[in-house]
């Protein structure tokens, strides 16, 4: 982990109407850096999160992703980040290769690339058996291991994911998180919004939200201090009651 | 460019393995473009026709035969009192009534003058207007060869005064309907099948969630749209050579004009379509929104595009209105070229309207299309 930011908000903030979704959130993340989002539902991950890759425009504040400005260079953005989102957005109805043939062909890497990365990745997927077979075809934890591994492509700078492990089962998660370890090890950004707090342990740094606020932005080590507990769970708990 | 390769190729992949996205962009069309065709006829044929003979004289006798003998014309029966034909007329068992009174005959011959009684069941004005033109001819006919026979028997030679008219049917010679329809419905197809594939092929994405990751990467917009619609543009261009070819094998249509005239008009044509799909795509959420808005204006299209109705005989307002109906354009552009063989200096206005129309829609297509909400 080295000492450059990344990525850099200030103030960001975003409202519908009267409701604030987002309110004045500031943190930078380093480079190489295991991120943790957390916060419960409807507390804004999400829209902060789509501030953050350039597919919704903050109401006002100041971000900077990988250099780039979000108001000014949003398309500049997206060649430097990878994004997995809550749903599942490879195309069921292509094959492994080919949707990994088609995000590497729209990220603009060429077909030599594209078929060794392809190969390469099947192989330590262990897809192989399967490289030809639909994607739909695939069990839940598969194709969230080939999605994150399909936002890596093109070797961004920052990764995103979006509750990557929702309903999986705890082996996969754990080969997920071993993939994340090693995303971050060469140098990748991992930016990862999730609900299982033994998730949050493994990150370098946490912030938790609360309507639409970061509440608390520490090491996780450093949050259970802070707040006299066990586990990161009881933060979560303490932190989310506090607000009821 | 590559990149928009990169699209096509997925997007051709996609169509072709959906099990039942082939029928619905060939099978369909095709049965639509048979069944239309031979269904949707504003001939007035086998007219049920009813008569009440109140005369039984030679003449009256005569005059029912005539209608008997006519083609339009299905003699259902006749009926002994104006009370039993109204409510045949009621039932729907006949639609036309003929009523020969009492001393038709007699006073046809001492006053050389006498009328008939003629209902019309004109629920369907414009079939009834057809009706009333036939039965005229007939009677006028009637009425003519009675003169000859009147005349003549007074022993005078003289020949009735009658001008004659000899039509001749430009361009459709046998006035054949199917003539006038089948290039007409090929364009319906044509349109409709565009239409709602490529307005809901971009809100599917959007349902799915792929359009959300497309939007993450940093593909151009303009790259994505061209990868997008071109594969629907060539399913159009092709519904259009299986039309014509069903054409010309199945109801055997003239085409008297240049082939690559029309399919530089079409190719054009079909660019509007597929902007108005990505514009509703744009503005919709899910597929059945935007299955709702396409069809809204597809009736619209269709209904005032002078397929079934001529715009001659709209409401001025109306006529007015179908200056923005690209349909109407496609629809005239089509019957020139396949039916009077008009050339591309004839067909030049429309071209130049539907151009524009085409740049204007994709512009605003390509406008509202946003990576970035």
């Amino acid at each position: 982990m080295s000492n450059e930011n990344v990525i850099q908000v200030e103030r960001l903030t975003k409202t519908f109407g009267n409701f604030t979704a987002v309110n004045a959130i500031s943190f930078e993340v380093k480079k190489g850096e295991i991120f943790g989002f957390l916060g419960a539902n409807g507390a804004g991950k999400t829209t902060a999160m789509k501030m953050l890759i350039g597919i919704s425009k903050p109401t006002s504040g100041e971000a900077t992703i990988a250099g780039f400005d979000v108001y000014k260079h949003a398309e500049d953005i997206k060649k430097n980040i990878g994004y997995m989102s809550q749903k599942f957005a490879l195309y069921d109805d292509l094959t492994v290769k080919e949707n990994i043939a088609f995000f590497g062909g729209i990220y603009g890497l060429s077909r030599k690339i594209i078929k060794e990365k392809s190969k390469h990745l099947i192989e330590e997927l262990g897809l192989v058996d399967v490289a030809n077979k639909l994607v739909g075809a695939l069990p839940l934890g598969w194709k969230q291991k080939l999605s994150f591994s399909v936002s890596l492509l093109h070797n961004p700078k920052i990764v995103f994911l979006d509750e990557p492990t929702g309903g999986v089962d705890p082996i996969t998660r754990r080969q997920f998180w071993e993939m994340i370890y090693k995303a971050a090890n060469q140098g990748t950004t991992v930016f990862v919004t999730t609900h299982y707090m033994d998730e949050a342990e493994y990150c370098d740094r946490v912030s938790i939200m609360v309507n639409g606020k970061i509440e608390a932005l520490d090491t996780p080590k450093k949050l259970k201090a802070q707040f006299k507990v066990e586990h990161m769970n009881d933060v979560f708990l303490k932190l989310a009651r506090h607000t009821e | 460019m590559k990149t928009i390769l990169y699209i096509i190729q997925k997007e051709f992949k996609q169509i072709f393995r959906n099990k039942g996205m082939l029928p619905i962009i060939f099978v369909m069309p095709i049965m639509q473009l048979i069944i239309l065709s031979n269904a949707a006829t504003f001939e007035v044929n086998h007219i049920k026709f009813g008569y009440i003979d109140q005369d039984h004289s030679s003449t009256s006798r005569a005059l029912i035969e005539t209608f008997n003998a006519s083609s339009y014309f299905n003699v259902i029966r006749h009926y002994p009192s104006e009370n039993l034909a109204s409510s045949a007329i009621l039932r729907g068992d006949i639609d036309v009534l003929l009523n020969i009174p009492l001393y038709f005959e007699r006073d046809l011959q001492k006053d050389q003058y006498n009328t008939l009684g003629i209902t019309i069941n004109a629920i369907d004005g414009a079939a009834a207007g057809v009706e009333n033109v036939y039965v005229t001819q007939l009677i006028q006919r009637f009425n003519t060869r009675l003169k000859v026979e009147l005349t003549q028997t007074s022993d005078q030679f003289v020949q009735p005064e009658i001008i004659e008219t000899i039509p001749l049917f430009w361009y459709n010679e046998t006035l054949n309907y199917k003539t006038y329809m089948v290039p007409g419905i090929l364009v319906l197809l044509v349109t409709m099948i565009t239409l709602f594939l490529s307005g809901m092929n971009i809100v599917r994405e959007k349902e799915i969630g792929t359009l959300e990751q497309i939007n993450v990467t940093p593909i151009k917009k303009n790259q994505f749209i061209i990868g997008k619609l071109f594969p629907f543009w060539v399913i159009g261009m092709g519904l259009l050579t299986v039309g014509l070819v069903l054409a010309r094998l199945i109801f055997n249509i003239p085409f008297l004009g240049s082939l690559p005239l029309l399919y530089l008009y079409t190719s054009i044509y079909i660019l509007v379509v597929l902007g108005m799909g990505l514009f509703i795509s744009n503005f919709t959420d899910t597929q059945q929104q935007a299955m709702f808005i396409s069809w809204f204006f597809v009736v619209i299209f269709i209904l005032m595009s002078g397929l079934f109705t001529p715009i001659d005989s709209m409401p001025k307002w109306a006529q007015h209105l179908t200056e923005f109906n690209p349909v109407k354009y496609f629809v005239e552009v089509i019957r020139m070229v396949m039916l009077k063989g008009s050339g591309f200096s004839d067909i030049l206005p429309n071209l130049l309207k539907t151009t524009l129309y085409a740049l204007i829609m994709n512009g605003l297509a390509v406008w509202s299309y946003k990576k970035t909400n």
